[in-house]
């Protein structure tokens, strides 16, 4: 697996009896975008940092393009590029200078320096505020210098930690786009409480709630795994009224059947059983003998923010 | 090697610019210039001395360090760890090394650039008298050395704390035992209950006993060798202090 260019594997972090993080595997493959999501104090930030080698995992090793974290650091740290919570910078300096400097400290030359700085001006929209000193620009703006720096160096792999906290939405769909741009060739790790966000950018969603990693798939795979398959909701175009709908129930042989008004001329039946899955086709066709007009027949969709809920709130109860 | 260095070379020149880039430069310039030169004039009595000597300059130092080579370091560390830029810093691929090392020599050269901008004190004696030019150099270079020992001390204390004001404290506390300890009051009151061994080793920890021989033109290798190894035991003491508090 060449192109796993983060591998790491069972990773714990604790902090006096704290534990931060908790046996966790991770890896990262070049074009995947990965999208950390957690409740806050969940270990993302714990888990990014080991990732970065900014703190050291008490147990378990991480490998950054095959080169092991630990044993060989200054060599790994070249391949990553990294905006810590909060995008921190020198807010003295100005923006040229701040980039110029992190260019220089990741190895660029002069000539290659230029060429950068020029395209982060460009590709990040920083032409502007080029010459101002950092305190002076937006927290939208300050943002883009702090993904500026993690991109000088071109680097293939980019961890970036809430890299839209406190943006405005016109600026998050700017910061999702240049996400999505830039990550064919590089593997990137997100991390983020929105979940709207893991849907609109990422390729793999790692749920991570008290240290535990407690999913890993893609988003489309998390929706079909917990798809609420005990639920049956037919749309019909049907009145019903309360006579009609003691009759639908007597006749469909499940415990618990719903009719919900969806609208004027519309009605939703929710099926759904204790002890066995309501089958669609014996539904349908039980249905049909009282003429109803089935418009839509599915079982019940979850969305990532329900399963989110789901999960974390099981694991927390555990 | 080169590579190494050249890392070094560019966290000292970030944080170098980075004392002109606020007004913090030239006020601690204008404080420096004012405060030695009101010591030699007023509290040294320069003129009153009728001596072709710049002891009057020199003795003040080692009280004007305690109190603005912990305004210099304060932020140096302490600054980082509070606006979350040590991350970026411990990201960067670099040894906390090339960092501690770097942001001191950029501190201890600021300092250099005080001094030098005493000079014309230097001259001023030069067209009063004769001094002993030689004294003179060996005491700058003294003042040098001891300024670099005070930040050092200070840069490594401010690796403690998130606070520039309670690494300020700290730093100025810790340089006022180290002066203090070769104080008289201090080694006679010791000498009195201790061993003469105990007495000369808290004397030979005191910037103030080597200094002292220094501004009177005696620049031995001892002391040469106290000011770097303080700098160097400090230095690696920082170091450690930033792996082990960088996350607190």
């Amino acid at each position: 697996m060449f192109d796993k260019l983060i591998n790491a594997t069972n990773l714990k972090k604790s902090f006096d009896q704290f534990i931060a993080v908790d046996n966790i595997d991770l890896s990262v493959s070049r074009g995947e975008v990965v999208g950390f999501l957690g409740p806050n104090g969940a270990g993302k930030s714990t888990t990014m940092k080991m990732l970065t080698g900014f703190l050291e995992p008490d147990n378990g090793e991480i490998f950054i393009n095959n080169i092991n974290l630990k044993s060989n650091p200054l060599k790994a740290k070249e391949y990553i590029g990294y905006l810590p919570e909060g995008a921190p910078s020198y807010s003295d300096m100005i923006v040229a200078d701040f980039l110029s400097f992190i260019g220089k400290m990741r190895g660029l030359n002069d000539s290659s320096l230029s060429n950068r700085l020029e395209e982060m001006a460009n590709q990040i929209n920083l032409k502007e505020m080029w010459n101002r000193p950092i305190e002076t620009l937006s927290k939208g703006f300050k943002r883009r210098v702090g993904i500026a720096q993690a991109l000088i160096h071109d680097p293939d792999i980019l961890i970036l930690d809430e890299p839209t906290d406190g943006l405005d939405p016109n600026q998050k769909h700017e910061m999702r786009n240049l996400i999505k741009r830039i990550s064919t060739n590089k593997a990137i790790v997100i991390s983020t409480h929105i979940l709207e966000e893991v849907e609109a950018v990422c390729s793999r969603a790692v749920i991570i709630s008290n240290g535990k990693l407690l999913a890993n798939d893609t988003p489309k795979n998390l929706e079909n795994k917990f798809l609420n398959k005990n639920t049956l909701s037919i749309k019909v175009s049907n009145k019903i009224n309360n006579v009609f709908a003691r009759e639908i129930k007597s006749l469909l042989k499940y415990d618990d059947v719903k009719i919900q008004k969806t609208d004027i001329s519309t009605h939703t039946l929710l099926v759904s059983d204790s002890k066995k899955n309501p089958n669609l086709n014996t539904v349908l066709k039980q249905i049909s003998k009282l003429k109803l007009d089935v418009i839509e027949a599915n079982f019940q969709k979850v969305s990532l923010e329900e399963i989110f809920r789901t999960i974390t709130s099981e694991n927390n109860s555990k | 090697m080169d590579n190494y260095l050249n890392k070094t070379y560019i966290i000292l020149d970030r944080e170098l610019k980075g004392y002109f880039r606020t007004p913090l430069a030239s006020i601690f310039l204008l404080v420096f210039l004012a405060l030695s030169s009101g010591m030699t004039f007023f509290l040294g009595r320069f003129f009153e001395r009728d001596q072709a000597d710049l002891t009057a300059f020199f003795s003040w130092h080692p009280w004007l360090f305690l109190v603005l080579m912990p305004a210099i370091g304060m932020r140096l560390w302490a600054e980082e760890r509070r606006s979350g830029t040590i991350e970026l810093l411990i990201t960067l691929p670099v040894t906390n090394t090339q960092l501690v090392v770097g942001k001191f020599l950029a501190s201890w050269i600021f300092t250099l650039i005080a001094l030098v901008l005493t000079i014309p004190i230097w001259i001023t004696v030069n067209y009063l008298g004769e001094p002993d030019n030689h004294v003179i150099l060996i005491s700058y270079f003294g003042s040098w050395l001891m300024a670099g020992a005070f930040l050092a001390l200070t840069s490594c204390l401010s690796a403690l704390t998130k606070n520039q004001v309670i690494a300020f404290i700290i730093s100025s506390i810790s340089g006022f035992v180290l002066i203090m300890a070769g104080f008289n009051l201090v080694l006679s009151t010791v000498r009195s209950w201790s061993p003469n061994w105990i007495t000369e080793t808290i004397s030979s920890m005191s910037f103030l006993s080597h200094f002292s021989r220094i501004q009177m033109g005696v620049f031995d290798l001892s002391t040469l060798v106290f000011f770097i190894s303080m700098i160097i035991l400090c230095l690696w003491i920082n170091v450690q202090l930033v792996q082990v508090k960088k996350a607190d």
